[in-house]
């Protein structure tokens, strides 16, 4: 049984309009025995300004996000966006600042991608879930690109009771959320949205499931807009349902 | 242009150019990755093509000096050019010379980067296109819709309209039949011409020879039927060995088309010699900088001049599939275009390109020699912002951005700000998603989010509050 303390960083998007992923996270961890530290004073990791081009501005939360989470042995995080962020693009912004890039450096190791801590520290790839669902696992572009994570979330989902995993034909391809991109290019993205849910629509799941809510928010939105029954779900809800 | 252009939304909305472009891109992207999987050291040879490239251009004098030499001393010529207009002078100086009349051209994207056809025409100079889908696009006055497949966008009926039209023969769908009514019109041409130009798609330091990739066969003609060979590349085309191509060579073909090696790969290396029987009299290599030397002092924009220009980002970027090649603002589309047009004519030109991507990163993924095209797009969004700063445009975005940062450095107060907005937030019964804002909420980012999807509310209590009463 593994033992220890993780801290949660649940992003903003999480706290603020999905906090039942960060729960559903809390109770997985909590269930394997896990002592649950959140750092009250966080907020988000600075990729928006980052991706918008506002550095500056970046920088100033990533100051912020490197002295809350500074002594962490662990940090889990439900997004392979935000936690790439910190441990990939943190370098990028601090170039030019040797304290904060050390810093950043120190933290990038302990900084894990939910499905990530599962299977490489805790060393778990069935965590006793029951979901009933015919599903399809949507790769977000960050965690597979830039984190490489691409058969783990599989693995754990196959391990699911009740869940049948079906792989989608675009399955690596964007949804087309992309932050700002999103509302600075509503048509393109858009449309993005729809070709990867015509793909979905032909494995006939009826269950999307991703582990970056951004991607999730981007899908359902569209998936409601076009009234189709497809439901979205992050990885750490379904591997918290029982 | 400030904003991006309106036609991407007919673009999208034209049912059978998407068509036509999901099915171009989405085979080349099959026969990309069949190709590449059988090749095991696929991986290896990118970055050794990263690294030849890297070395190269960190050394480019060296390797320009070392060409130059060596097509000297084999009876060319190297002629250095900055921009279009030298090119235009050298290309127009010398047909007024020789008394030329006719160019045949193979495809070339650097002679369309500086509109040399459009250049040549002013000067009664009739220079014909000779790659079938280039010739189809001269004939339609249009600009290449992608780098290896310009008529991408083209159905075989509009060519067929477009063949009557144009040449007045009668309309045929067959593309077997097409391609042979072009032939009968390019045949006459290779044979009259005074004058064959090419691009490069490599430039060999170490035997100053050109080396030219096609698979149709007309650059062949093109650099052997006329008696004057005239080769225009960028600067960056160089490489130092021969033996460099074994890697570029078995990376192009594939990451292009999925082919091993294309049908035709041409080394050109100096006029006919004392009693070879073909080639031409004259051959001149046109070394073009066009903006480039300005990459070169900045080490990580040096990146882009590695792009040996195999159009495979563009089939794998999920916004140029649904944009097409058409709404870039120059020849170059697709995330290599986003990249090195701002950086070629400067990142205030046209502002929006580079945060029209979603920044995937498909395009890194398989850029044969891992030009990190999102890093690139990262740091010009980064100069946008800036020149927007200095330009006084885009405030309310950097205001935006300004207080957003503030909050985040104010756990209290960015909470206060989450319970405000729950609050505010219109709440669908049975908890479901807004469908519809308000008016006065329906403005900005929200408004262009609401055009496409419908919008979670904030959820009534953040993940900060239920967890505080859990801890209770």
């Amino acid at each position: 049984m593994p033992s220890g303390r993780v801290s949660l960083f649940v992003t903003c998007i999480v706290d603020q309009v999905f906090p039942s992923v960060g729960i559903a996270m809390a109770d997985v961890l909590e269930r394997l025995g896990y002592q649950i530290d959140f750092p009250e004073a966080q907020t988000c990791c600075g990729q928006p300004a980052f991706n918008s081009g506002y550095r500056e501005d970046a920088r100033k939360v990533a100051r912020h996000f490197l002295k809350v989470f500074r002594d962490c042995e662990y940090i889990v995080v439900p997004s392979g966006s935000c936690t790439a962020m910190i441990s990939h693009h943190y370098e990028d912004i601090f170039q030019d600042d040797a304290a904060m890039l050390r810093t950043s450096h120190e933290m990038a190791p302990r900084v894990y991608e939910f499905s990530r801590f599962l299977l490489e520290v805790a060393k778990v790839d069935d965590v006793g879930a029951r979901y009933d669902a015919t599903a399809t696992y949507h790769d977000s572009c960050h965690a597979l690109r830039e984190l490489h994570i691409k058969d783990g979330p599989r693995r754990l989902l196959a391990n699911v009771r009740g869940l049948t995993l079906r792989e989608m034909d675009a399955a690596q391809e964007c949804c087309g959320f992309g932050g700002t991109f999103s509302v600075k290019f509503p048509e393109i993205s858009g449309a993005m949205a729809r070709t990867k849910i015509d793909s979905i629509l032909r494995t006939q799941a009826d269950t999307v499931v991703s582990i970056d809510s951004s991607c999730l928010m981007q899908l359902e939105g569209a998936i409601r807009r076009a009234g189709l029954p497809i439901r979205t779900v992050h990885l750490a809800e379904v591997l918290a349902s029982r | 242009m400030n904003t991006a252009p309106i036609k991407i939304k007919q673009t999208i909305a034209d049912t059978d150019l998407q068509k036509a472009i999901y099915t171009a891109t989405g085979r080349l992207m099959a026969h990309r990755a069949t190709s590449t999987d059988h090749l095991p050291e696929y991986q290896e040879l990118r970055t050794a093509a990263h690294e030849l490239k890297r070395h190269t251009i960190d050394n480019l004098d060296y390797y320009i000096e070392q060409f130059e030499q060596n097509v000297s001393a084999h009876g060319g010529k190297v002629v250095f050019c900055n921009d279009a207009a030298e090119v235009a002078d050298f290309v127009l100086g010398l047909a007024k010379e020789r008394q030329a009349h006719l160019i045949v051209k193979s495809k070339s994207m650097t002679t369309e980067e500086i509109d040399l056809n459009e250049r040549l025409e002013h000067h009664e100079l009739e220079s014909v296109e000779t790659d079938l889908g280039e010739y189809i696009l001269q004939l339609a006055h249009q600009r290449p819709y992608h780098i290896v497949a310009p008529a991408l966008h083209m159905t075989r009926y509009e060519v067929a309209d477009l063949f009557t039209e144009k040449l007045g023969v009668e309309n045929e769908v067959v593309i077997e039949k097409q391609t042979k009514i072009a032939r009968g019109v390019l045949r006459e041409k290779f044979l009259a011409a005074d004058i064959g130009i090419t691009g490069a798609n490599f430039l060999i330091a170490d035997s100053g020879a050109v080396v030219v990739v096609e698979n149709e066969g007309n650059a062949r003609l093109t650099t052997s039927a006329p008696k004057i060979h005239i080769a225009i590349a960028g600067i960056e085309k160089l490489i130092p060995r021969a033996t460099d191509l074994v890697v570029f060579l078995k990376l192009l073909g594939r990451s292009a088309t999925g082919q091993a090696l294309t049908v035709y790969t041409s080394f050109l290396s100096g006029p006919r010699r004392g009693e070879e029987v073909d080639g031409p009299d004259e051959f001149y290599i046109v070394l073009l900088d066009g903006g480039r030397t300005k990459l070169l002092v900045d080490a990580e924009k040096r990146e882009s001049l590695f792009c040996i220009r195999c159009g495979a980002c563009l089939n794998h970027c999920p916004v140029y599939r649904k944009i097409g090649g058409h709404n870039y603002p120059w020849i170059y589309s697709g995330p290599i275009g986003k990249i090195i047009t701002p950086q070629f004519h400067g990142v205030m030109e046209d502002p929006w390109l580079p945060f029209a991507s979603s920044l995937c990163g498909a395009c890194a993924e398989v850029c044969p020699v891992k030009i990190d095209i999102p890093k690139q797009l990262l740091q010009l969004r980064a100069e946008v912002s800036e020149g927007k700063k200095s330009g006084g445009t885009g405030s309310s975005e950097r205001r935006g951005f300004h207080l957003y940062a503030w909050l985040m450095r104010h756990p209290g107060l960015f909470r206060l700000f989450g319970r405000l907005g729950a609050k505010m937030a219109p709440r669908p019964d049975g908890g479901g998603w807004i469908h519809r804002l308000p008016g006065f909420m329906n403005v900005g980012p929200l408004r262009s989010w609401m055009q496409e999807r419908d919008l979670p509310p904030p959820a009534p209590k953040s993940f900060h509050d239920l967890w505080k009463e859990r801890r209770k």
